[in-house]
């Protein structure tokens, strides 16, 4: 026969200080342990969520990343002509892109931090159609002119809507910024990729990567067998969102890893408080526990009346532990990419899976802090005990 | 110190709480040293910066090179006394996930301006001496198991192809905290593989002002001398370049801090409640003390006695865990350049354990002094 559980509820309540501190230990641990994956997975699906399902990104062979790959004039002929890539007005889906990095002052410190700077022409507009222009108008094509993402906007001094903008020796004028949904794209500045190229002084017709859309998005094996027969196309291509997955890997690898080991040894801190509060329980309430046995309830009945008291103190340090992790989400950071050398803001993103995982976390900790206590208070010796009063 | 064996037999006769609190200690100066160490590492750049060198980069941004031909004319500027120059290399040794930075140095002014890195001489003559060869970080070497005499083969990415080198030597550090991660090879095997453009082209100078010169004043005459040129260049002392770096790694490393912080406390409140119980527990016992002749002072000594020894054992457990598990080597397997416990961090631990003790002593000592004997020993 079980125990009633509002004996749990009131033992509790009798011992309500520490309680609170295992509350509070717990709830400490869960908190960081959210925080830490919901830093990983904004991380991750911001880059992610730059990319598209129906996208293909074309690179040259052996190109870590973007910053170091180049694609010829050649080269996008043939990306162009390829029959897996959607047709639209005007010619194929594809979006030729530089990429280059400036050196802005950070509105926060003033210190100057890393912006990447993509040259673009029209058609990123349509192939990224995520990207929307917020304020202002999309730049015009020929023009030292260029729109900024809203993270750039909010992270950088002089880069509002009218201003201008001293890069690679040249100076630009803001006509617009756009909203890329909080992807990667939103800590960047677009401009034309033809200027672009002339004023970093790089060899004209050079792209570094070639973004194209797919006419289905089963086509691009189709593609990469093209590509592959192609001697002209030492390239590699990849679906555009499997491109920033592998881009955000090293960064989320590293919040995680640090993260966790924090999270870990807080665990571990907890679980003691656990352990000695159930502990101190216990052996507060070796008569009371007496009793009940003589009452004819089972050692199994005692344990898993401890263990559900235990996983309760835990349960609820879990989800204070998870709503006091809730407020950051949406919260915007910076950090660096290293992928790219370039700064890169992010937001928390706490879904419910993460909350999910902490609250497992937390009754974890309570069932390692609550069983030895239990089994010690099931093995007391009854006559013993009762022998005390 | 003749009743250290009374607040030993006190602290034996729990022996599950007192490991658990001692425990908690631990770990909560575990924690502690680790977040110390993440600190550390991120600051990593700033914290062995040299005092006199400036570094000279492109103005436009740090992946934009500047033409070879500015090595002589640093030189020339009045408060230089050396210059070297290197470019980032970028490629890949296996597998992209194996990260760690790669320079191509002009191997003979490359040493002068950096000291802090040791070679030894046969190795760096054995370097000198063959084109393909290069040198190693110990933590570098240490991660991929390499030997001196190793053929290391290196993907290019921002210079393709295939690299092959031959480890000619493993450098160390001259301070604990020196970034051991480092693979340097010949500038002029650089140039004689890559492409015809990296000819002309270094990826940044590092400059060492002579003694006495004004820094300020220096990198000012550079950026002077090359303004309006093709080429501008950003000069600022390594430690300012340093920063600006970090400040770009920016929260995460503040977020740490923070949260560690609070895991602190949370983990102080958990032992400072423990030593509560365990007094109230023993009241009867301390009134017995007094009883036999104990002053209060005595008993308040006693009380604090045992939650600092506390303090202290669990303190230099999780120091000595800490200094231990950085030893181990960096977990995030290459990510930081660094993974070392500072002996500030060390001090800062030791210090803060020994106030926890006495603030959570503090308390339930006061009240042991106070109680009175008789309403103690009725309660028995």
């Amino acid at each position: 026969m079980a125990l009633p559980l509002v004996y749990n509820l009131e033992s509790v309540r009798a011992r309500w200080t520490s309680t609170v501190v295992a509350v509070l230990g717990i709830a400490g641990s869960v908190g960081v342990f959210v925080a830490m994956l919901a830093l990983a997975k904004g991380f991750q699906a911001a880059l992610v969520s730059a990319g598209s399902e129906e996208n293909a990104m074309v690179r040259r062979a052996g190109a870590t990343s973007e910053m170091d790959s180049a694609i010829t004039i050649e080269q996008l002929d043939v990306i162009e002509e390829a029959g897996e890539v959607q047709r639209a007005a005007g010619g194929a889906m594809v979006s030729p892109e530089v990429v280059v990095v400036a050196a802005l002052p950070l509105k926060k410190s003033g210190t100057d931090a890393n912006v990447q700077v993509r040259g673009v022409t029209l058609r990123a507009l349509e192939v990224h159609d995520k990207v929307k222009i917020v304020e202002g108008r999309f730049f015009t094509p020929g023009l030292l002119e260029l729109v900024v993402g809203k993270n750039a906007k909010d992270a950088y001094r002089g880069v509002a809507v009218g201003d201008g903008v001293k890069l690679g020796g040249a100076v630009w004028a803001v006509v617009g910024s756009f909203d890329a949904g909080g992807s990667a794209f939103d800590s960047e500045i677009w401009c034309d990729a033809n200027l672009l190229n002339s004023t970093y002084q790089r060899p004209a017709g050079i792209h570094q990567s070639v973004t194209a859309r797919l006419s289905s998005p089963g086509a691009l094996e189709g593609l990469q067998r093209r590509f592959a027969a192609d001697p002209r196309m030492r390239v590699r291509v990849e679906r555009e969102t499997e491109y920033y997955l592998k881009a955000s890997q090293m960064m989320t690898t590293f919040i995680r890893v640090l993260g966790s080991l924090v999270a870990l040894v807080m665990a571990l801190g907890a679980v003691f408080a656990a352990l000695n509060t159930m502990y101190s329980a216990v052996a507060e309430r070796s008569r009371e526990i007496a009793t009940i046995r003589a009452l004819g309830f089972g050692a199994g009945a005692v344990i898993v009346s401890f263990v559900i008291e235990a996983m309760l103190v835990a349960g609820v340090g879990g989800v204070i532990g998870c709503l006091a992790a809730l407020p950051l989400n949406g919260l915007v950071t910076q950090t660096m990419n290293f992928q790219t050398f370039s700064h890169l803001s992010f937001a928390f993103r706490v879904t419910p899976a993460v909350m999910g995982m902490g609250l497992l976390f937390g009754l974890f900790m309570g069932l390692v802090g609550g069983l030895p206590p239990a089994i010690r208070a099931a093995r007391l010796p009854v006559a013993e005990a009762l022998r005390d009063l | 110190m003749k009743f250290l064996p009374l607040l030993f037999a006190n602290l034996l006769r729990r022996k599950v709480r007192t490991i658990l609190t001692v425990g908690s200690f631990a770990v909560a100066l575990f924690l502690f040293c680790l977040l110390v160490t993440i600190r550390a590492a991120f600051n990593q750049g700033v914290d062995v910066a040299g005092a006199d060198r400036l570094l000279v980069i492109n103005k436009v941004s740090l992946i934009q090179p500047l033409p070879i031909a500015y090595r002589d004319r640093i030189q020339r500027q009045p408060g230089v006394k050396e210059v070297t120059y290197a470019n980032w290399f970028g490629g890949v040794y296996q597998d992209e996930k194996n990260f760690f930075a790669q320079f191509a140095i002009d191997a003979e002014t490359y040493r002068t301006l950096y000291p802090e890195f040791l070679v030894p001489e046969d190795q760096w003559k054995a370097f000198l001496a063959d084109k393909q060869g290069a040198v190693a970080g110990k933590a570098t070497a240490d991660r991929f198991g390499w030997k001196i005499g190793d053929r290391i083969p290196i993907q290019g990415a921002i210079f393709p192809g295939d690299w092959q080198f031959n480890l000619r030597g493993i450098y160390t550090g001259r301070r604990p905290n020196d970034d051991l991660t480092q693979f340097w090879f010949r500038w002029d095997y650089l140039t004689e593989k890559a492409p015809p453009w990296a000819k002309n082209f270094a990826g940044w100078y590092t400059v060492r002002i002579a003694p006495g010169a004004d820094a300020v004043q220096v990198a000012r005459a550079v950026d002077e001398g090359f303004a309006n040129s093709a080429w501008e260049t950003r000069t600022q002392s390594e430690a300012t370049f340093m920063a600006s770096f970090v400040e770009q790694m920016g929260n995460i490393g503040f977020l740490m801090a923070a949260i560690g912080t609070v895991v602190f406390f949370t983990l102080l409140l958990v032992t400072g409640n423990t030593m509560a119980i365990s007094v109230r527990e023993r009241t009867g016992e301390l009134a017995v003390l007094k009883t036999v002749g104990f002053s209060d002072r005595a008993v308040l000594a006693l009380v604090m006695g045992e939650s600092l020894l506390l303090a202290v054992l669990g303190g230099a457990l999780g120091i000595g865990l800490a200094k231990g598990f950085t030893l181990a080597g960096d977990p995030t397997n290459g990510m930081l350049v660094s993974f070392y416990l500072p002996p500030w961090g060390i001090m800062a631990g030791a210090s803060l354990a020994l106030a926890v003790g006495l603030l959570a002593g503090l308390l339930p000592a006061v009240s042991a002094m106070r109680l009175q004997v008789v309403e103690a020993l009725r309660r028995l």
